[in-house]
């Protein structure tokens, strides 16, 4: 609002009191700026205007020409005039009137289910009636009535007889979210909801419309028949699957969390999250949900109280003296992965520590430390709404950052905003996007990126696979600053930004001071009340598993890491077999398996803290449920102390303080060196990414999301597929050095040639690490041996 | 009695295989187009303007104001759509004139379109009647032969394409919005305006929406002059127009006269009520229209001589039932029609008409309860100017009007069923004698 010049507002009466609002308002919103609540349905400030329910019928004696309106307007699609008039319910019979006629007619053919509907008690239909209705229907004869509830997806109930065809959710789908998988069908009294195209229902997204469903139309399997409301405890706190950063709503009962909902927030997610944040959070409720530690003895894990634990884990750790490494993966709030950057410098004495359970290169490691560590990210959301231009390099936003894509999908709505897509392939979620395509084959995006003609307002947009395109995100950095654009760098997971931040690098401690600069060194000794901290770069995640695997590492501390989603997972497994290794796990994770001590940790739900999201925006994770088990932070505190060096850091309150005041630092950093292109090998290459729903650990227990509709695949171009005699439909055998994948081949236009895009981590699949191969390396690829 | 007609758009229905061009052009077809591309468009829309056409699909807008309203700076394309989604139960006008002459409309469709500046126009037809739909396409194959469609259209360099399509079936469909959605391929349901289609209409581009019988009455104004056509009529409702009377007369159809002519000069037309039965309530324009009683026998039928006495014109389309009728019966028909036909995008029209039909039924099986008929009047209201487009406003005002001329037959619906008060075979226009010597018809 601050920016509205007072020449942009208009003034308008609402009930006799006089307000200006930004010109275009609709008098639905003018009238809740100033606490006047007008019932409504399909209304919805995220979406379109619809004036179809009817709901918010207003009186308008004068709309601002001298001459009023004849019978009552919706207030929901009228804009405001100056001098216009307007009477609610609260002042107008004419209006009260129609809004409790219409409230009747809505109800004739509402069920009267309230007290088995999970909406009951927190329903717009049962507030508005109870508020603008007639005590007692006068409608006494037949209901409309349909088998009820019909399955959408995975997760989503319809009973059509509960809808109020507002549109709602049909809008969402294809306003918001571009999915056009459902839609009003039939008309009448019997128009109702219904799917709509062919194939597979592919969204991210629909679990929104449960929340938006201003009835219960709409519910979600796990969570219909499971509470009412008013037994809810709720908890604002922030999703940890990915680094967009959702505020979430967490509603718990009896200690358990029931369901979660997409926090308002407008500068982040607005009102929507993706499926995956809504709906997966049952991971931690597993058999292998750790409550005590585990020592290894003769070969097994067994139960261990935590003094024994930490004196076995204390007694590795020594005997490794400084031939440690720490790998931590992207669960940790900000504050946990401080702490372990703070261990391994300030109590082990190593700079070997990387967040990385990815392919890398070292490239990233000096574009982290040179442009992301310590440094403000140029970009919000509200900026990819304003830009001229957004150009994407070695990402897909819907898998990698589905909030990302929402916004772009509203500013190429709503603007028209121009988006240019530097990839390999031109996916359905880019389509949306209605993206100018660049091709280029997985390594060249060094060079396409520089026929895009950047401006001051251009944004670049580059994911965490651009690491492994030589040269990518030197180019990025290079090209945005000669045009003066701006750019993002967007992690795939919630605590990759706010480990950056922390430390979590062979190359960076906190705030982004270089290790190899003495007066970097002392500021953060001086801070952390130790005599001096190593001054080598350490060792990267790919050198530390490599070390290790080879006996030359003697101990790991990890968390939250698995070797499926490291470049070599043959190399990671044998890393955490060969070396002395103390896992920090809230599950029996495969990397906790197979640990010598394992010291269970909190899940995210348990404790308190922060995420930085790929914004570098910091968002709170409050504490949900109580656990049994404290967070990595106390864990580690825990264990220093057992080593004789206190870590200091009492709590994540503590943490956080600590490093707000270290602060980032200013003097001079490496200078981020220009690296040349590499070939890409011959033959067909690999090109992939992580999809949102995959064999991810997050997404244990909630096997809604693993319907068809996201069956594993290999996609080729059809004159690659041709030239290699394969069909659309064809089992291919995906190989690599280490292994192979089995997959269909979707045969797909949009996608450059001699490049296979393959499932990288598919549930019930080898992952890529296993096969051997990482993205822009070729793969073998054959067609599976018919079974005898 | 029958120097009260004026033949204009039917006078050629009677020569030998008028629908074809050959047959209209002897009559003298397309000498209206011939003379209009002579003159600047902007002078055929004052033309249209001055003879105070207004639209005939039932709202009576001026149809050279609505032309005007056409952003001619609009870099979009300019559509013209031809409203043949005829529908309306009573009305029958658009689809003779169609399946007589097709050619009158299409050079209506040639002058209009150039008066706008279009080079593609739409004809919109109701999905139930594919012989006309063929007509006209066969019509349209028959001009681009004759270089009266096409590219540089009788070397005047105005361009035209015209495309026939047909509609799937739905009332709602003649709602021009839903038209457009509708033949843009989506689900025909009002929009929400602003924008106007005159703005923002077909494909987002300016686009006229006329109906079938307003742009067939063009060619015969460019013919004969504004002047000519304001002569006719009455005071603000100039010109002629197509009356169609249906039920118990004895000669239905339609009847071609000027605006302002009374019901009971067109009764007399076609031959009376039928022997020895009397008139008890009519239509003016429709069932959408309110129902109209002999007191209003005398009243002009015109825009303004039917809004005097609480109705519309409408469509003209008179149906004319006799004291046989039950008026329950008839209303709950049509109040079942509008119930089929609601499209559902707003409440009080999709959930009103559900309602309504209910308590008709009830009243006309003589199971109503005491006070519905209040109820009846009172649903009627929680509809009536709330709903989202004209429909609903349609489906109540013969319910409101009935109740209001026939009261009593509603209530008698307390006790009685409406087919002992009026036994349905009576009003049967169509008798079948059995062999047992009995006759039957009516009640389906």
């Amino acid at each position: 609002m601050s920016d509205i010049v007072a020449s942009d507002l208009v003034t308008l009466t609402i009930d006799g009191i006089e307000v200006s609002v930004p010109k275009g308002t609709t008098i639905i919103r003018a009238a809740e700026s100033i606490g006047i609540a007008i019932p409504r349905f399909c209304d919805h400030p995220l979406l379109d205007p619809r004036g179809s329910c009817r709901q918010c019928l207003v009186e308008i004696p004068d709309a601002g020409n001298g001459r009023g309106f004849p019978v009552p307007q919706t207030s929901c699609t009228m804009p405001v005039a100056p001098g216009m008039v307007v009477q609610t319910a609260a002042s107008s019979e004419k209006a009260k009137r129609a809004q409790n006629g219409i409230m009747e007619l809505l109800l004739i053919n509402h069920p009267l289910d309230c007290p088995i509907c999970d909406k009951g008690g927190e329903c717009p239909l049962q507030n508005q009636a109870l508020l603008a209705g007639r005590g007692e229907s006068r409608f006494d004869a037949k209901k409309r009535r349909f088998p009820k509830p019909t399955s959408i997806n995975g997760q989503l109930l319809l009973d059509r007889e509960r809808c109020v065809l507002c549109a709602r959710c049909t809008r969402f789908a294809q306003e918001i979210a571009d999915d056009p998988y459902i839609a009003l069908v039939e008309r009448g009294a019997l128009q109702q909801v219904g799917r709509v195209g062919e194939g597979p229902l592919r969204s991210y997204y629909l679990g929104n419309v449960v929340q938006i469903c201003p009835v219960g139309a709409f519910t979600a399997k796990s969570y219909r028949f499971e509470s009412r409301p008013f037994d809810l405890v709720s908890t604002d706190t922030t999703c940890e699957h990915c680094a967009s950063g959702c505020s979430l709503r967490v509603d718990r009962r009896h200690g358990t969390v029931r369901r979660r909902l997409a926090g308002n927030n407008p500068s982040v997610n607005e009102e929507w999250n993706c499926d995956k944040g809504r709906f997966c959070f049952v991971y931690g409720r597993g058999a292998d949900r750790l409550t005590h530690p585990l020592i290894r003895e003769n070969g097994s894990l067994r139960p261990a109280s935590w003094p024994e634990a930490l004196a076995a884990a204390a007694a590795g750790l020594s005997k490794a003296e400084k031939s440690v490494g720490v790998l931590t993966g992207g669960r940790l709030t900000t504050e946990n992965a401080y702490a372990y950057s703070k261990f391994a410098r300030a109590v082990l004495g190593t700079n070997s520590i990387d967040f990385r359970s990815r392919p890398f290169s070292v490239e990233e490691t000096d574009f982290l430390a040179a442009e992301v560590a310590g440094k403000e990210v140029g970009v919000s959301y509200g900026d990819l709404e304003n830009a001229s231009q957004v150009v994407l390099v070695g990402i897909e936003p819907e898998d990698e950052s589905p909030m990302i894509l929402l916004r772009l999908i509203k500013a190429v709505r709503k603007r028209g905003l121009k988006v240019v897509l530097v990839d390999f392939i031109n996916t359905y979620g880019s389509k949306k996007l209605k993206a100018r395509w660049i091709q280029c084959r997985p390594g060249e995006e060094a060079k396409a990126l520089a026929q895009v003609e950047l401006d001051e307002k251009s944004v670049i947009l580059v994911g965490e696979r651009a690491a492994l395109s030589a040269g990518t995100l030197s180019a990025v950095a290079k090209l945005s600053a000669e045009a003066g654009a701006s750019w993002a760098w967007i992690p795939r997971r919630a605590g990759d930004f706010g480990a950056v931040q922390a430390g979590c690098l062979p190359n960076v401690l906190p705030g982004g001071r270089p290790v190899t600069q003495s007066a970097a060194r002392v500021d953060v000794a001086a801070a952390w009340e130790v005599d001096s901290l190593p001054g080598e770069i350490g060792l990267d995640a790919a050198a530390i598993l490599a070390a290790a695997a080879e006996g030359d590492l003697a101990a790991l501390v990890t968390a939250g890491i698995d070797p499926r989603d490291f470049a070599d997972s043959h190399i990671a497994r044998a890393a955490l077999e060969q070396a002395f290794v103390v896992s920090l796990e809230p599950r029996l994770s495969q990397a906790a398996s197979l640990a010598d001590v394992v010291l269970p940790v909190a899940l995210i739900e348990e404790q308190s803290g922060s995420f930085l999201n790929w914004e570098g925006r910091q968002s709170v994770v409050n504490q949900v449920v109580k656990g049994s088990v404290p967070s990595d932070l106390r864990v580690l505190s825990a264990l220093a102390d057992e080593l004789g060096s206190p870590l200091g850091l009492k709590d994540a309150a503590a943490a956080a303080a600590e490093l707000g005041e270290l602060g980032v630092w200013e003097g001079s950093r490496a200078a981020l060196s220009a690296v040349g292109e590499k070939q890409p090998g011959e033959g067909l290459i690999l090109g992939s990414w992580r999809e949102l729903f995959d064999a991810g650990s997050g997404a244990d227990g909630e096997e809604s999301l693993q319907t068809e509709s996201f069956y594993p695949t290999a996609v080729m171009n059809p004159k690659t597929a041709a030239g290699h005699g394969f069909e659309n439909g064809d089992r291919l055998v995906v190989s690599g050095p280490r292994g192979s994948i089995t997959v269909p081949l979707l045969v797909y236009p949009d996608i450059v040639e001699d490049v296979i895009w393959a499932s990288f981590n598919a549930r019930g699949l080898p992952s890529h690490g296993e096969i051997g191969v990482v993205i822009g390396e070729p793969v073998n690829v054959g067609k599976e041996e018919a079974k005898v | 009695m029958t120097d009260l007609l004026t033949p204009v758009l039917c006078e050629n229905w009677g020569t030998e295989k008028s629908w074809k061009l050959s047959a209209y052009l002897l009559s003298g077809g397309f000498s209206a187009a011939k003379k209009a591309l002579k003159l600047a468009p902007a002078d055929v829309v004052g033309i249209v303007k001055d003879a105070g056409l207004r639209g005939r699909g039932g709202a009576g807008f001026p149809t050279g104001l609505k032309w005007s309203f056409v952003p001619q700076d609009n870099p979009n394309p300019k559509y013209l759509v031809v409203n043949a989604d005829e529908s309306e139960p009573g009305t029958c006008k658009d689809m003779p004139l169609l399946l007589a002459s097709p050619h009158t409309l299409l050079e209506g469709i040639v002058i209009s379109s150039y008066a706008i500046n279009c080079h593609t126009a739409f004809v919109y037809v109701r999905g139930e009647v594919v012989h006309v739909a063929r007509r006209l396409q066969a019509a349209v194959a028959e001009l681009h032969e004759a270089g009266w469609l096409g590219k540089n259209i009788q070397g005047s360099g105005f361009d035209l394409d015209i495309v026939i399509h047909s509609g799937a079936g739905a009332y709602i469909c003649g709602e021009e919005t839903a038209l457009l959605d509708s033949l843009e391929g989506r689900r025909g349901q009002p929009r929400l305006r602003p924008p106007f289609p005159a703005v923002a209409g077909l494909y987002a581009s300016p686009t006229v929406i006329n109906n079938v019988e307003s742009i067939s009455t063009v060619p015969s104004i460019i013919k004969n002059g504004a002047e000519w056509f304001a002569g006719m009529g009455t005071e603000k409702s100039n010109g002629f127009t197509f009356y169609s009377l249906s039920g118990h007369v004895k000669r239905p159809g339609q009847f071609e006269a000027p605006l302002g002519i009374t019901f009971r000069q067109l009764l007399e037309l076609s031959g009376g009520m039928r022997d020895s039965h009397e008139l008890k309530f009519w239509t003016p324009g429709g069932s959408s229209t309110p129902i109209l009683t002999p007191e209003h026998l005398d009243v002009p039928l015109d825009y303004e001589g039917m809004a005097s006495v609480g109705s519309m014109l409408g469509t003209k389309a008179m149906q004319v039932f006799d004291e046989t009728t039950s008026v329950v019966r008839t209303t709950l028909r049509w109040s079942e029609f509008y119930k089929h036909e609601s499209c559902g995008k707003c409440t009080p029209c999709r959930e009103g008409t559900w309602w309504l039909v209910q308590l008709l039924r009830r009243l006309e099986a003589g199971e109503g309860q005491e006070g519905d008929v209040d109820k009846l009047l009172a649903v009627t209201e929680d509809i009536n100017g709330l709903s989202f487009c004209a429909l609903a406003g349609g489906a109540v005002a013969c319910v409101t009007s009935a109740v209001r001329h026939f009261r009593p037959e509603f209530e008698l619906g307390y006790t009685t069923p409406a087919w002992e008060s009026f036994p349905y075979e009576r009003s049967a226009v169509f008798i079948k004698d059995r062999p047992d010597g009995q006759s039957e018809g009516g009640r389906v």
